[in-house]
């Protein structure tokens, strides 16, 4: 059974993307040119791109519908809209997210050097790798000591509307960051396996994501200390 | 032969539905409406019977034309024609007559909806609040003080009939407050309407008042209406608020000024 | 060119009996499988109609066997109030949701999105099987409510705050039924964002050589501004879902306010916004609306322009005045709220752009009206049922004059006016698109004919009966005849049950005629006859694979390339009046 794939837009098109590709010194194909890695064209790289910023878009929508819910709750003209103190452990869980977006760019850095051959080993882009993952698991455990803070302090879920948002935009961000650290995992076992090679789509949708989790938390941050 | 009866069949729906509309429209507005009792329904009714017009010769045009190009094309063979002036002339028919309409109905529209909703009742109107709750609609009036007494959810009360949750005992303006079970108002004299939802959504409809506004829980709405004509009307709920929306029903009872004044009278005794 | 003839697998063709039907990766079986769950959605959907229009006439009548089934809300097959609330909540979520979402945008778009577009699979394969799963899911946890405690919940499909958030201090069905209710739509919405992205990363990177954006048939365009309208809807519709299950079950206050007295206890809220629902509700919900009739628009004019033997007027036109139809739906949802005690200024704000629909929608209309003269029009069941379509657009499109203007809505708002309305322009004439698609499509989807004399007789009761049950709305409506009502004793009501009683019979009449189409499908499906590749003679690229049904890649291992505009027809070629968009001969002009 032959499977084809997608050769997708005008000869044309398709023509200059690639001449961009090849001519941007970009690493269009991971796999190094008799390297150990099965030679691996990326003909579903476009889709995976496309994917990534169509899912961005419906987050940053879900986002926006959170935001303006937040907005009308307060205008909502009842006075329970109080005021909470930001954990301030919020800012060293924002420093760390930030950092793991450097560290993942310098990750995809490396390992477009190892995949051109010019690096020996994958220890060092695994470092980097490694260290976007750790930044992002702090993240997350930071965001529960962040929850834990306001318990104690008798901020529950539902004890009032800033509390409510809180919670709700946090927690719903978190569930996303989640679903990024799984990409990076999925990444990193990909660079590691010999059978089922890393794509350059997959690193790329990946970082995007990852960066897209930083500005969405940024935003999110803003609100919660411009509103909570 | 699946074309010609398609043709036939819909020039016969499109007459037979626009019966009503004909009736409506060379009859008078009565025919299909119910009558109107207030001083700002006769504005949207004029707005409904033009828009009937519009939408009626739209509705018409449209599915006769099909008809006909149906009954005229079916099955045809030989050379395809286009129709003169093509699309560009769809389109600035489209924007200059129905573009024109459309923005016509909704000028003129939302002069009507501004008597009801833009212009504030008079000073001088007579409040009266009005709370829905599962499934059942109360009234009540000021009193002699003019001011109605707080509303404790709390203190709700049915079997006392205390159906607001007034507590006369510490709130001196609830004590001489009139709660009815049935809307009672003075001919020709503007009523405003306060809203106050007890428990969930409900809305209050007079087809013949020609209002309807929802009960929204948590927001204090009002409308106001003069009633122009004696008698009583049903006021129903519009709003799905639960298994018994459907028997959730009251009366507007619109009285000359004097029968108004005994009624309140009597109630406060 | 070698980048071009290098392939990786996607995936294999499978062979297993699980990996080929259930869990399958193939788009073809995806999109019959969203078409038979959609099946039986609308008719789970249509017998609840049933069940109501026969209560609704005749309160205590019992239905037979249904006292077996409900015991709670039918004792003795009678239905109560409530389970009258319930089966129209259930009727309507079934029929948006799992019905109008699903057969012509899910399951039409996923069987032929990707063969009109020259690709063999959409784009995230694994992704399209998870969104058809995830909706059976969405589906069965629906279902399950009419099995739980005391039924399924009773605030209706738009499930209005604070009635859907209180719990059961509301009512019958507020308790677990509720909740389920509320899952299912968020399991539902991560099901259709996961379709809608899908469709999109197909329409944008899988085509084939030659197949620009411009020479993409008009119902892929319909599904491709479909998807990208459902991405947002549903984006919106997700965390408004997840906020609901908050107030239900964690006890927070997003639209729950203070002092409720329900059921006479006070609420534990306070502060919530029931207003914050319904525009959450609706931004989701007007363009729900465009997601069910689009894909309709688009199917109908692909078969038409296919059976007229010319294109449209404009192809382009219709592409671009569906975009502004998807445009404007996101500016409208205030419309349905404009007595909901939202500020009275902004009623006019979504008045506008409400009346504004009109104008590309009259463009349509006019353009098919417009191109119907002059063509060659081939009658079959297909095409009439683009016909009826048409007809029932106008007939559904010209009440919205009345709905968007907020000074007739103060009388018609919450009347059969606006069930009629609604009915009319986006269950029956997106459901006629659907019935167009199946008996257009059915020989590429099956290999096999449909039966022409039933399928004709389908559209002709099919016809009759819906403008019989659903003309009288409109004027009961005019009436002030309220809804969901489960029965009518008002003074004013009373009068109007024999209308009611004629709807009922014209319901049943027209649910039983669509006994034919089902028996038409199951016995075309085995003994139909043997269908040629091409049996219309169309053009696009659904028309060009090797076999019907297509192979598992679709073009059997080929790339086609294209050559012409989707739509080449009343030309000279050896074929006939036409040319394949696939073949590179004369009138390639594009």
């Amino acid at each position: 059974m032959a499977t084809i794939l997608h050769p997708p837009q005008t000869e044309v098109e398709r023509g200059r993307q690639l001449e961009n590709n090849g001519a941007g010194g970009g690493f269009r194909n991971l796999a190094p040119e008799g390297g150990n890695l099965r030679r691996v064209k990326d003909p579903s790289g476009e889709p995976t791109r496309t994917g990534i910023w169509v899912g961005m878009a419906a987050i940053a929508m879900s986002f926006a519908a959170l935001t303006s819910a937040l907005y009308v709750r307060e205008g909502s003209g009842y006075a329970d809209w109080t005021h909470i103190s930001l954990p301030p452990i919020l800012w060293f869980n924002t420093l760390s997210l930030v950092l793991s977006s450097i560290a993942l760019e310098r990750a995809r850095h490396r390992v477009a050097t190892f995949m051109r051959g010019q690096e020996g080993t994958r220890s060092v882009p695994m470092l980097w790798l490694n260290a976007t993952m750790l930044l992002g698991l702090v993240f997350v455990v930071g965001q529960y000591f962040a929850w834990l803070k306001l318990r104690s302090e008798g901020l529950y879920l539902p004890t009032n509307p800033n509390s409510s948002f809180f919670y709700v935009l946090t927690g719903v961000h978190v569930v996303h960051v989640l679903g990024g650290l799984g990409g990076l995992s999925r990444v990193m076992l990909k660079f590691r396996s010999a059978t089922n090679p890393l794509r350059r789509s997959t690193l790329d949708t990946t970082s995007y994501y990852w960066h897209f989790m930083g500005l969405l938390w940024v935003y999110l941050l803003f609100i919660l200390w411009l509103k909570l | 032969m699946g074309g010609k009866i398609f043709a036939v069949l819909i020039v016969i729906i499109a007459l037979a539905s626009a019966v009503p509309i004909m009736n409506h429209t060379f009859l008078g507005a009565s025919v299909t409406l119910p009558e109107d009792i207030s001083t700002h329904g006769k504005a949207i009714d004029d707005q409904l019977s033009v828009t009937m017009k519009e939408a009626g010769i739209s509705f018409l045009a449209a599915q006769l034309v099909l008809g006909l190009f149906v009954w005229q094309f079916a099955n045809r063979k030989g050379a395809t024609k286009t129709f003169p002036g093509g699309a560009t002339a769809m389109v600035i028919v489209a924007f200059l007559f129905v573009g024109a309409e459309v923005l016509a109905l909704g000028m003129v529209g939302s002069k009507a909806w501004g008597m009801v909703y833009f212009k504030p009742a008079a000073s001088d109107a007579l409040p009266v609040q009005a709370q829905a709750g599962q499934f059942a609609f109360y009234f009540r009036y000021p009193g002699p003080d003019g001011k109605f007494g707080q509303i404790h959810p709390d203190k709700i009360d049915e079997g006392n009939s205390n159906f607001f949750g007034l507590d006369p005992e510490n709130d001196i303006p609830a004590r001489d407050d009139i709660t009815a079970g049935e809307l009672v108002v003075p001919v020709g004299k503007e009523v405003n309407l306060m809203m106050h939802a007890k428990d969930v959504g409900h809305s209050f409809y007079v087809r013949e008042l020609r209002i309807q506004q929802d009960f929204v829980p948590g927001l204090d709405l009002s409308v106001h209406f003069t009633a122009t004509k004696i008698g009583k009307y049903e006021i129903v709920c519009t709003q799905l608020c639960g298994l018994g929306h459907y028997n959730m029903k009251s009366y507007l009872n619109v009285m000359s000024q004097e029968d108004f004044d005994k009624w309140l009278k009597s109630q406060s005794n | 060119m070698s980048d071009m003839s290098v392939h990786a697998a996607v995936h294999g063709a499978p062979t297993s009996f699980i990996r080929k039907y259930v869990f399958s990766l193939d788009h073809k079986i995806i999109g019959l499988q969203y078409y038979a769950l959609a099946l039986v959605a609308v008719v789970t959907g249509m017998v609840l109609s049933w069940i109501m229009r026969v209560h609704l006439v005749w309160p205590n009548a019992p239905i037979p066997g249904l006292g077996a089934l409900a015991k709670v809300g039918a004792p003795g097959g009678v239905v109560t109030p409530e389970y009258y609330l319930q089966l129209m909540t259930m009727h309507g979520t079934l029929m948006v949701f799992f019905v109008l979402t699903n057969a012509p945008f899910a399951a039409f778009g996923n069987y032929f999105l990707p063969i009109q577009i020259g690709a063999e699979d959409m784009a995230f394969p694994r992704f399209n099987m998870m969104s058809f799963w995830t909706t059976f899911v969405a589906f069965c946890i629906l279902i399950s409510a009419f099995f739980v405690g005391d039924g399924p919940p009773l605030s209706g499909w738009t499930g209005y705050a604070p009635l859907s958030a209180v719990g059961k201090d509301a009512g019958p069905g507020q308790g677990i039924g509720q909740s389920l209710w509320g899952i299912s739509i968020f399991v539902f919405c991560i099901a259709s964002l996961l379709g809608s992205l899908n469709f999109i990363a197909t329409t944008l990177d899988l085509r084939t050589k030659g197949m620009t954006l411009s020479r993409m048939p008009i119902v892929t365009w319909a599904w491709f501004i479909t998807s990208c309208i459902a991405l947002l809807a549903f984006a919106v519709l997700m965390p408004a879902c997840l906020l609901l299950i908050l107030d239900r079950v964690t006890g927070t206050s997003f639209f729950i306010p203070a002092g409720l007295n329900v059921g006479d206890h006070i609420q534990p809220h306070q502060g919530g916004s029931p207003l914050l629902w319904q525009h959450l509700f609706w931004f989701f919900g007007h363009p729900e609306v465009y997601i069910a009739i689009l894909p309709a628009i688009g199917i109908v004019s692909h078969i038409l322009i296919c059976n007229m033997r010319k294109n449209m007027l404009s192809h382009r036109v219709l592409i671009y005045c569906m975009m502004a139809i998807g445009f404007l739906s996101y500016m409208v949802w205030g419309h349905h709220m404009f007595l909901s005690g939202m500020n009275p200024f902004s009623a006019l704000v979504f008045s506008f752009p409400t009346l504004m629909i009109t104008i590309p929608a009259t463009i349509m209309t006019l353009i098919w009206l417009g191109s119907l003269y002059g063509s060659n029009l081939r009658i079959n069941s297909a095409s009439l049922f683009c016909l009826g379509f048409i007809s029932m657009f106008v007939s559904g499109g010209v009440s919205g004059f009345f709905l968007a203007q907020p000074s007739i809505d103060i009388y018609l708002h919450a009347t059969y006016f606006v069930v009629g309305h609604f009915h009319m322009v986006m269950g029956v004439a997106a459901i006629m698109g659907v019935f167009a698609g199946t008996y257009f499509w059915f020989p590429k989807m099956t290999g096999r004919m449909m039966n022409e004399t039933l399928g004709r007789w389908h559209f002709f009761l099919t016809l009759i009966g819906t403008y019989a049950i659903f003309m009288p709305f409109h004027y009961l409506g005019l009436a002030g005849n309220v809804r969901r009502y489960s029965a009518f004793q008002d003074d004013f009501l009373v009068p109007l049950i024999p209308v009611h009683k004629f709807i009922t019979y014209a319901a049943l009449f027209t649910g039983a005629a669509q006994l034919i189409f089902i028996a038409n499908l199951v016995y075309s499906r085995f003994k139909g006859p043997q269908a040629s590749p091409n049996p219309w003679e169309c053009t696009s690229l659904e028309w060009s694979t090797p076999s019907s049904p297509p192979p598992f890649d679709n073009f059997g291992g080929q790339h086609p390339v294209v050559h012409h505009d989707p739509y080449q027809y009343g030309v000279k070629s050896s074929t006939g009046d036409y040319i394949m968009q696939t073949s590179p001969g004369p009138g390639a002009a594009s």
